[in-house]
């Protein structure tokens, strides 16, 4: 090829207007870039917008306004095409029950000019045993990963997958990470939407924070949360709430390696980038105004961090009412 | 043998017309109640019908005679023919019997001389009619009364022209309209409803080959829908195809077609079971009434003629009704396969330019 285009996806501009009473902005101005090889993520609460953003890059419905690309092609010019060489895992699919696994995915293979042999495929979902058992018979975890077998069976080079670990145990979702892990160490792009900040942290080289349909957040999980300004975060209560022996807010950004502070209720967050240092501190300071903890914890800072400085609530809050 | 590795490519080809009518074909067999709905419907209609309507034996006609000296003679004048079954009763109960329907016709001797009759009947009710006149027929001759003019019957019951013969063609239209919208209609709009519909456009799928694929499932349905009926109308009532087999097939397959199509065109958009089902009964509904499933549909007023013609259920019941109980031929059926083209092309035409996959 003589335009190698690293990008799998560039959509700029991106915006989305449901019309009816009253119509609802999901996509404002969305920007992103793919790159090929590379597995993305869009995190972002309920009704962030992800699932319409996807949905339009996965070319099944127009977008109001703003441009998009995917593997250098463009929707509506080379759709076949494109088609040909991406895999889909909707939010929601009810795949036919009366069918079995096997013949589930040789029905999906029929419609791609290559691919894997069905029977491969199953082997990397690890649903070889269920081959010949009924859809309607399966897990949750299982129909998760049947649908992402379904999405890998013409060997695409690009993979949507629209919240695939939701509503499923811990154990089902670390084997589906695994099975995501192992696309991508094939060299294949994955996008992925998620509203599990771990699972964009752990399982995601890039991941976009999504908000109101907008990118409030774009980098690495590690660079996002440097952003805090330190990696951990020792948060606190005091037994002395609301009296004059509470220390001041600028009197705790002055300890030693604090970089933020932030005051939620009756909990208080330092973002930190060395706790060994700052928990003596802290304790003296705390001492000498003879405020008692009530609770304290330490732990590594998250996405969740990131996103609750940026929008101000957390991931599972339910959007503000505009 | 080869040994497959879980990242080698396959580079066989599978038919994806063929993967969509396999999976379509399994859904259905592996649905019990489907499969009774869809066989054992008809064949209880046509048991039930059947038997509602069986050529009855000639009615037995009920004469009870009031107790008189000649009344003995009466009965024994009537009693040689075998439709009459009659006894002598008292006044009283003559008349408790005659009210009650126990008896259709009353018959008194008068005092007179020569002795007359007098009958006494219910006029509002057609078998008390017939009772009287036939039991004053047999009186007249017992009397010494000549016909005029020989005349000799003929009971109209042979195969080809008797109710069952009009009504299972019908049944076979009705059931291939029912199938035809159930079939792909609802199929379509739950598939629409589970995202399938959505999840196949994802893929590079051709459309043409979904809609190939269900509309040819159900032609496959349709087989042997239309052999049980057929089969059984034949084994229990005698229902034969005077015409020829490969018409009445082609016939069959072409309003498979076009019901196919019209549950297409009905499903093209609704996002409910409870939209499209509606929507279903309102095509349905006037074919129902119009088309003549049970009863000859020239019995509606002329006006309405041309408007109940083009209606596609009646043209395939009036065509199999010619071919199945007049023999005849298929040519002579143009304007009826004309009608039924028409309609496929249009609901399909229709069907594809409004089709909402998600
Ligand atoms: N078909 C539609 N018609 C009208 N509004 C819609 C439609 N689909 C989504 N929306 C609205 O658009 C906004 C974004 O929805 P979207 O499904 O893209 O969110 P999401 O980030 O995928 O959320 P979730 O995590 O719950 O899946 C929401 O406010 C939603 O109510
Ligand atoms: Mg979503």
């Amino acid at each position: 090829m003589l335009d190698p285009s690293p990008l799998a996806i560039r959509c700029a501009n991106l915006t989305k207007r449901y019309d009816g009473r009253p119509p609802v902005d999901a996509v404002r101005g969305l920007d992103l870039e793919v790159a090929q090889g590379e597995c993305f993520g869009l995190l972002g609460p309920n009704g962030a917008g992800k699932t319409t953003t996807i949905e339009i890059l996965e070319g099944l419905m127009p977008a109001t306004s703003g441009t998009v690309e995917v593997l250098g092609l463009s929707w509506g010019q080379a759709d076949n095409e494109i088609r040909q060489r991406i895999g889909i895992s909707l939010q929601e699919t009810r795949l036919s029950e009366k069918l079995t696994v096997l013949e589930t995915l040789t029905l999906f293979r029929s419609f791609y000019a290559k691919g894997y042999a069905p029977q491969d495929v199953l082997a990397k979902v690890s649903l070889e045993e269920k081959a010949n058992a009924l859809v309607g018979k399966l897990s949750g975890g299982q129909k998760q990963r049947l649908a992402v077998a379904s999405a890998l069976v013409g060997d695409p080079e690009l993979l949507f997958l629209d919240e695939p670990t939701t509503g499923l145990d811990p154990q089902s979702r670390r084997q589906l990470w695994e099975i995501i892990r192992e696309i991508r160490s094939a060299g294949r792009t994955v996008l992925l939407t998620t509203h599990y900040m771990d699972e964009a942290e752990r399982l995601c080289d890039r991941v976009a924070i999504v908000d109101q349909g907008k990118v409030i957040a774009l980098g690495t999980p590690h660079e996002l949360i440097l952003t805090l300004g330190g990696e951990h975060v020792v948060e606190f209560s005091l037994e002395c709430d609301d009296d004059g022996r509470m220390p001041s807010r600028g009197e705790l950004a002055e300890l030693p390696a604090v970089s933020a502070v932030d005051f939620e209720n009756s909990h208080i967050r330092l973002s930190v980038t060395e706790p060994h240092v700052v928990l003596p501190a802290l304790l003296d300071c705390l001492g000498s105004r003879q405020c008692p903890l009530r609770s304290l914890t330490t732990r590594h800072a998250s996405l969740e961090d990131v996103f609750v400085k940026l929008a101000g609530r957390h991931l599972d809050d339910e959007e503000p009412t505009t | 043998m080869m040994k497959t590795t879980p990242t080698q490519i396959d580079n066989r080809t599978y038919s994806p017309l063929g993967q969509i009518v396999l999976s379509r074909l399994r859904e259905f067999y592996r649905e019990p109640e489907a499969l009774f709905w869809v066989y054992g419907f008809p064949i209880l209609l046509v048991v039930g019908l059947g038997i509602a309507f069986r050529n009855q034996p000639v009615e037995q006609i009920t004469v009870d005679v009031q107790a008189h000296s000649a009344a003995a003679d009466v009965v024994e004048a009537l009693s040689a023919r075998p439709r009459f079954v009659a006894a002598v009763y008292s006044p009283q109960q003559t008349r408790l019997r005659l009210r009650t329907g126990k008896s259709d016709v009353v018959v008194s001797v008068s005092e007179d001389s020569p002795p007359g009759y007098e009958y006494t009947y219910d006029p509002s009710r057609p078998s008390s009619v017939l009772a009287r006149n036939a039991v004053d027929d047999v009186l007249q001759r017992a009397a010494g009364r000549e016909d005029v003019v020989a005349v000799s019957e003929k009971e109209f019951s042979e195969p080809g022209g008797r109710y069952i013969d009009f009504l299972v063609p019908g049944l076979l239209g009705m059931s291939l309209m029912g199938g035809g919208l159930w079939g792909v209609g609802f199929v379509t709009v739950d598939m629409r409803i589970r995202k399938l519909l959505k999840r196949f456009l994802a893929t590079p799928m051709r459309k043409s080959d979904f809609l190939a694929g269900i509309m040819l499932s159900r032609m496959m349905f349709m087989v042997p829908e239309v052999l049980v009926l057929v089969v059984f109308a034949r084994l229990a009532f005698d229902v034969r195809i005077f015409g020829s087999v490969a018409t009445v097939v082609l016939l069959v397959l072409i309003g498979a077609v076009t019901f196919s199509g019209l549950g297409l065109l009905v499903a093209a958009r609704p996002r409910t079971l409870e939209a499209v089902s509606g929507l279903m009964n309102l095509v349905m509904l006037p074919m129902w009434l119009l088309s003549g499933i049970f009863f000859s549909s020239d019995r509606f007023p002329e006006v309405a003629q041309p408007l109940i013609k083009i209606l596609p259920l009646t043209a395939l019941i009036d065509a199999l009704r010619a071919v199945m109980q007049d023999g005849a031929s298929l040519a002579s059926q143009w304007s009826p396969i004309l009608i039924m083209a028409a309609w496929s092309v249009a609901s399909f035409y229709l069907a594809l330019r409004f089709f909402r996959w998600t």
